[in-house]
């Protein structure tokens, strides 16, 4: 279904949006029990949820707040993570064009979620459907899915369902329409390897972001027309 | 949990996400640019799913996660749809966390 190389058709983008939505109300809900154990109200839960919507900056900012870190450490830990979303908004800018406030509502979803999907798709058409559905669908899964965790609060054991790798195999899904071409392995590998190095010796978040450094292979002009992942999109055609 | 923190955290995300999008996205890119930017899913989101697999806070970690997550790459080359995907990540690490 999230496959770049062959012709899924709208309702195959739409599908696989809403079971993707599906399984991060899930993440929702174990983001929703980690808030209320962290000290956080039903309400700070939510808010959160409704309002920054980015799970992983979320999660940073609950953990350290957990583990008793000062309210500016969980925030700069939680906006290094949310930075990457700035770079996702790039790669989707071309792909997302047209009147401000739709743009400024589009904003809000920009995700790892949507960009996966949305760069997953081999045409404009279907990169704006698989962006605006998996948005959608995740904004309602996740704010749900954090309501019910935070109201819950306890007994849900994520690790008892194996959902802690549910999402690295979403993710993975996802991209591997871009490890099928040569650069983009290229950077992927690069950006696991800088990744895999950073974990144990900087704060949680900056693994991720230094891994963007991996897109420099692309400064290289590719040799042959293949050798881009897909897509003229980023190059400023609509 | 603060407030402010929220509050302060809803404002931050939006304008990092606001910044791609809005205010830099949309104006005509060098070349070269837009190569590295098409590079971007493939870099971040291989990043996200080693620190996913293989860490728990800032420590490395080899445990069911790295057996699960090894069938869902599988499935996924073979162009296994999401939700087969996911259902293996799932149910392999569940697996193996049983027997170990």
């Amino acid at each position: 279904m999230v496959d770049g190389g062959t012709g899924s058709s709208t309702r195959e983008v739409v599908v696989a949006s809403l079971v993707l939505g599906a399984a991060v109300g899930v993440f929702g809900v174990t983001f929703g029990v980690g808030a209320v154990a962290a000290g956080g109200s039903v309400a700070q839960a939510c808010v959160m949820s409704l309002l920054v919507f980015t799970g992983a900056s979320q999660l940073s900012a609950v953990s350290v707040v957990g583990a008793g870190g000062s309210t500016a450490s969980a925030l700069g830990g939680a906006l290094i993570l949310a930075a990457r979303n700035g770079v996702y908004g790039l790669t989707l800018a071309p792909r997302l064009a047209g009147r401000l406030p739709v743009r400024l509502v589009a904003a809000q979803l920009v995700l790892d979620e949507t960009t996966a999907m949305a760069t997953a798709q081999p045409d404009a058409r279907r990169q704006r459907t698989a962006f605006w559905a998996t948005g959608v669908a995740v904004y309602v899964c996740w704010n749900l899915g954090t309501a019910l965790g935070a109201l819950a609060g306890t007994a849900i054991d994520p690790q008892a369902f194996g959902l802690d790798a549910a999402f690295p195999a979403a993710y993975l899904a996802m991209v591997v329409p871009h490890l099928r071409h040569p650069t983009g392995r290229r950077a992927g590998i690069a950006g696991g390897v800088i990744c895999l190095v950073l974990i144990p010796v900087t704060p949680i978040g900056v693994p991720i972001l230094c891994a963007s450094a991996a897109v420099l292979l692309g400064v290289p002009a590719p040799r042959h027309a293949g050798d881009v992942p897909f897509d003229e999109g980023t190059a400023g055609v609509p | 949990m603060s407030w402010s923190l929220v509050v302060a955290l809803a404002v931050g995300a939006y304008l990092c996400k606001l910044t791609g999008l809005v205010l830099i996205g949309p104006r005509r890119l060098p070349a070269v640019v837009a190569r590295c930017l098409a590079l971007v899913p493939a870099a971040l989101i291989t990043a996200l799913v080693v620190k996913d697999t293989f860490s728990t806070g800032n420590d490395l970690v080899l445990d069911a996660r790295a057996a699960g997550v090894a069938a869902a790459g599988v499935a996924a080359w073979r162009r296994a749809p999401l939700l087969v995907v996911i259902a293996v990540g799932a149910g392999v690490t569940v697996l193996v966390r049983r027997v170990a």
